[in-house]
This record gives structure tokens, sequence and C-alpha cells, in this order.
């Protein structure tokens, strides 16, 4: 029973501020929905007994991707700013189709998903599982992908550092019109 | 789905409200990418996309394959991979904005001038 309400509470608190975060006027306070449910996913994740994936999401999503948008945010909008958006017909039309298929989707799955789960109480997975599973080259094991995410990584360091660095000579014309 | 697997648990939530919870914050995501022309909320929403692809990979594997743990890692993997996402369209953004003066997507008619 406490595990129901406990499960309730976290998607109350995803499906509320998820709207909100994509709804709000104010792109500081979108931010911070969107943090809100990270958080709460985060929850979810502890809800399902993946503790590894709790500490992966807290730390890397609610940690670092979201310092990356604040601090993105103060760099390019001044705080409290209202940003607009589109057009009535586009909010209409984009209403339609995420509501559209939001009842599809949610009948599909009310239809065909009750059934069929089986769950393992109180099943908790090692540490030293998943260490072995990500680091062996066997059978369901997965240091292959690991590998390719520490290239990507790599090259998402040198590609952000390449887009965001200033260039020189633009930037000496720049100062250049500024002077006269 | 078949019906071969039988429900042998009493677990308290089923797996059907998991689902039902990512589908929400699946659509909200389509609906601020749609709606938001700020490329930073554009950013958010597809953050929220990622997010909600993150449940459902941990909820099926937790209720359909409670041995295994492919969803687990391919949960991990998206999430890195977002975060490698996420550093890059930032590096843009603010690029665009150091051009543009602003990120309103409708005022980007060329990204080289």
């Amino acid at each position: 029973m406490a595990e129901q309400i406990i499960f309730f509470i976290l998607a109350v608190a995803i499906a509320l501020f998820s709207v909100l975060a994509v709804t709000s006027k104010r792109i500081i306070r979108s931010a911070i929905y969107l943090l809100f449910v990270l958080v709460a996913t985060a929850g979810l994740f502890l809800m399902l007994h993946y503790h590894f994936l709790f500490a992966v999401q807290v730390t890397v999503y609610a940690g670092g991707i979201m310092v990356l948008f604040i601090m993105a945010i103060f760099l390019t909008h001044r705080p409290g700013e209202i940003v607009d958006r589109r057009t009535n017909r586009k909010v209409k039309s984009s209403m339609l189709l995420s509501f559209g298929g939001l009842i599809v989707c949610g009948y599909i799955i009310v239809q065909n998903v009750t059934r069929t789960y089986s769950y393992v109480k109180e099943y908790e997975m090692k540490m030293q599982d998943i260490g072995y599973a990500m680091l062996g080259t066997g059978k369901y094991q997965f240091l292959l992908p690991f590998e390719a995410i520490s290239l990507l990584l790599l090259a998402c360091i040198i590609g952000a550092i390449m887009i965001a660095r200033k260039e020189k000579s633009v930037e000496s014309t720049d100062n250049k019109d500024l002077d006269k | 789905m078949g019906e071969f697997i039988v429900n042998t648990s009493g677990a308290a939530v089923p797996l059907a409200a998991y689902l039902i919870v990512s589908l929400i914050m699946f659509f909200a995501g389509i609906y601020g990418f749609f709606t938001r022309k700020n490329l930073v909320m554009i950013l958010i929403s597809i953050e929220l996309i990622l997010n909600s692809v993150d449940i459902n990979f941990a909820a099926f594997n937790r209720y359909l394959f409670p041995e295994r743990m492919e969803g687990l890692f391919y949960a991990l993997f998206v999430i890195a991979v977002s975060a490698c996402e996420t550093a890059v369209a930032i590096a843009i953004v603010i690029n665009v904005y150091r051009k543009f003066g602003n990120t309103e997507v409708d005022n980007i008619q060329q990204m080289k001038k």
C-alpha cells in the first residue's frame, strides 16, 4: 500500500511538472520543472530497485545536465524574461496531435499490457553483476557499447569545444566594427 | 504481447502504470517540441522525450525479464548519449546567441554569415 501511495505521488509529480515544463512562459522556470521531473524519474528507478540507475540519473541528469541548462539559460537570456510562443493555430494543431497520440497509445497500453507481467519481489541486483556485465565480452555483456560510449564522449568534448570557441578573425573584425 | 506470461507476483504497481506515466511525459515533450520556438526550450522537450524512454526500458526489463539487465544498460547508454547531445547542443545554442543575439528559431535564417 505504501508503495502504491509513493508511486502515485511520483506519477502525479511527473505528469504535472512535465506539462508545466513545456507550457511555462519563463524559461528558467521550465528548467526547474524539468529538474523536478528528472528527480521524480530517479524515484521511479528506485521503486523498480535499480539503485545504480537511480544514482546515475541523479548525478548525470539532475546534476550535470541541469547545471549545463541553467548556465546556458543565464548566458543567453535575461532572467525572468517572458519568451513568447508560436501562433495560435500551431498551438492548437500540435495540442491536437499530442492528445490524439496520447489517447491512442494509452488505449493500446490499457487494453494489452495489464495481464502480462511477472514481477519478482525484493530482487535486487548486485553491483558486482553490473560491473561484470558492463566489462565482459561474452553473451549479454556490454564491453563494446561501453567503449563506443567512451569514444562518443570524447568526440562530444572535442566537438563542443570546436563549436563554442571564439573564432579569432571574426572576433577581431567585430572589434574593429565596434571601434568605428 | 501474449498471455503466456502469468502474473505471479502481486506486484503493488502494475506495469501499465509505469507505461502511462512515461507516455504522458513523452507527449508533453512532443507538444513542447512543436510549440516552442526557443532553442533551449526545444532542448528541454527533447530531454523529456529521452527520459520517458528511460522509464520504459527500466520498467520493461524489471517486469518482463527480471533476471537479465539489458534494459538497465540501454537506459544507462541512453543517459550517456543524451548527456553528449545536450553538451553539443548547448555549445551550438551559445554560438547561435553569439552570432544572432537571441535564440529564437524564427530569427535564424542562415547559420553562416
